[in-house]
């Protein structure tokens, strides 16, 4: 009975559903990017829970979710997995030759409509879906999920730009504010003090949130107003590496992949 | 759609015009009007995006690579003023490197008409073709080819003239230069054949090597580096195919050192006279007769 396991999975699309699935992949792939996709676990849990229900990943109108930050598509393909779009068989390839779930998403693989990796494209990708959907008069929403340090690029103010002089209603941007970068913290690098305030001096409608908090989220996400006006920035606070006591708020932790006895402690944190 | 960085004033309007809800100006920001164009183009729109051709492909170059160029989505990149036709506009407008960049991209169609009439053959045949193209159009109004009538074929080059001697090889608005050259050797009594490549990739590979195979000698010229254009196209097919003949390209060599002007100051700058064409080929003649 597919369809009904794929029911079953849809409604685990919860932050520790990916969050194990994060560990469990990165620890048998050895590879790093933890931190990111664990600060985004639970707005990805909310997107795909309030915004991208629908059955199947090819629908034509879907609406559309960009992860901008396609550093941390472990997360991303956490959710394709738990809404049943790719098997476990498929899962468990990630960063294995041959395999099409490599460190950042591309187009090809179910439910991965926009290529990503190079930060500062993203939000102009979604941009062009959300103008796209209006000229088709659809009513399909466009999420963008940006990092923080993302907002260092400035073609993402090109877009931020363009998305509000021409009432991108449907567009919705979301910022992982971490706090966090490759090589330091955002305060350090290059300070982002002030975001929401930036956004909506852009002509941005704003929305803080916490970034774990998937009921106040999804709440947003569903209620947001798509109708011709001021695109949306949901400013979402996040804890880098959350859920892992020695993870959190490391900068080791971008890169660095876990040992036996980390993912150990990892698992069981997350759980607890 | 059409999609403009905030160019082609007195050019764009009649299509603002016609078609305003297809037309927008997205204001001085190429990266973020190729990343709109992708968007659009995944939501099953044909976008032509505009700018001057150094914007079009430098500065979006990124954008273009990883959306549409490995999404395989149908954005055109029309960059207008190829070479040095932006003239005293200085080096900052000056187009010398666009072609060889996006024919490093294995998914892109790369386009460089020979004149109006092959620019709109060229339109109806291209325009819905699945993914990116990118047009290298000419800013200046220059009278039509008679020998190419308008014809353009995606992979073909065009023989605007046939010769035995000589085969010279050419791009865009340099196809005129080229025209003028082969009547003035003939005058001389050296037949030149003339080919326009406005294909550059697809590029005709077959139809290049079976040509060169028939000649001692080939040129070829292009407003364009000579680096990575026609000219190492080209090279390319002659080395790939152990083809005997000559190979002189002709194009820019380095910019340093020179001051600004009007284009065909330019062009005399970097040595891309008819003249001093014609002298170094009579004697690429009279050497290669001794040659072989």
């Amino acid at each position: 009975m597919p369809g009904r396991k794929n029911e079953v999975r849809r409604i685990q699309v919860t932050g520790y559903q990916i969050r194990k699935i994060i560990l469990e992949q990165s620890f048998r792939a050895q590879v790093g990017h933890i931190g990111s996709a664990l600060s985004i676990a639970d707005i990805v849990a909310a997107i795909y829970s309030s915004v991208l229900t629908q059955r199947r990943p090819g629908e034509k109108d879907r609406h559309r979710f960009i992860l901008s930050k396609g550093h941390a598509a472990l997360a991303l393909y956490a959710a394709l997995y738990l809404k049943g779009w790719i098997q476990k068989k498929e899962l468990d390839s990630f960063c294995s030759d041959g395999t099409r779930l490599g460190v950042h998403p591309e187009i090809g693989l179910r439910g991965v409509d926009f290529s990503t990796g190079s930060l500062g494209h993203g939000l102009a990708m979604g941009a062009g879906a959300a103008l796209g959907a209006r000229l088709g008069h659809s009513k399909r929403k466009v999420v963008v999920l940006m990092s923080d340090a993302e907002c260092n690029e400035g073609s993402t103010w090109e877009t931020a730009m363009f998305a509000a002089h021409h009432k991108l209603a449907n567009l919705v941007g979301i910022v992982d504010l971490n706090g966090q970068q490759a090589f330091g913290y955002t305060k350090d690098v290059l300070n982002l003090q002030g975001m929401a305030a930036r956004w909506k001096q852009f002509g941005w409608e704003t929305h803080s949130v916490d970034g774990h908090d998937q009921k106040a989220l999804t709440k947003i996400l569903r209620s947001v107003k798509t109708n011709f006006g001021k695109p949306h920035l949901l400013v979402a606070k996040t804890t880098f590496g959350k859920g892992v006591s020695f993870m959190e708020n490391q900068i080791k932790w971008h890169y660095w992949p876990i040992n036996q006895i980390e993912y150990k402690q990892a698992l069981k944190e997350i759980r607890d | 759609m059409l999609l403009t960085g905030d160019l082609g004033y007195t050019v764009l309007e009649p299509f603002a015009q016609q078609f305003p809800q297809r037309f927008y100006n997205v204001g001085v920001a190429e990266q973020n009007m190729v990343g709109v164009a992708t968007g659009l183009a995944e939501a099953g729109y044909i976008p032509f995006v505009y700018s001057i051709a150094t914007f079009a492909s430098l500065r979006a170059y990124e954008f273009i690579r990883n959306g549409p160029m490995w999404q395989r989505l149908r954005v055109r990149i029309v960059g207008i003023g190829g070479g040095f036709e932006y003239g005293t506009l200085g080096l900052t407008h000056y187009a010398l490197e666009d072609v060889g960049l996006f024919r490093l991209q294995p998914e892109m169609t790369v386009l460089v008409p020979v004149d109006g009439g092959q620019v709109a053959t060229m339109l109806r045949k291209t325009w819905d073709k699945p993914g990116p193209i990118y047009y290298r159009l000419s800013k200046r109004d220059l009278p039509l080819i008679e020998e190419l009538a308008g014809k353009f074929t995606l992979g073909k080059a065009e023989m605007l003239r046939r010769g035995k001697d000589i085969l010279g090889i050419t791009m865009g608005t340099m196809a005129r230069q080229t025209l003028a050259m082969a009547d003035r050797l003939a005058a001389s009594g050296i037949s030149v054949g003339v080919m326009a490549v406005a294909s550059l990739a697809p590029a005709p590979l077959g139809q290049l090597k079976r040509e060169l195979e028939k000649v001692g000698i080939a040129f070829t010229l292009e407003a364009h580096y000579k680096i990575g254009g026609l000219g190492t196209l080209v090279a390319e097919i002659v080395a790939d195919n152990d083809l005997p003949c000559l190979l002189w390209r002709c194009g820019v060599e380095d910019h340093r050192g020179i001051h600004l002007g009007d284009e065909p100051y330019l062009l005399k700058q970097h040595q891309l006279t008819e003249a001093r064409m014609i002298k170094k080929l009579v004697t690429m003649v009279k050497e290669g007769k001794k040659r072989w």
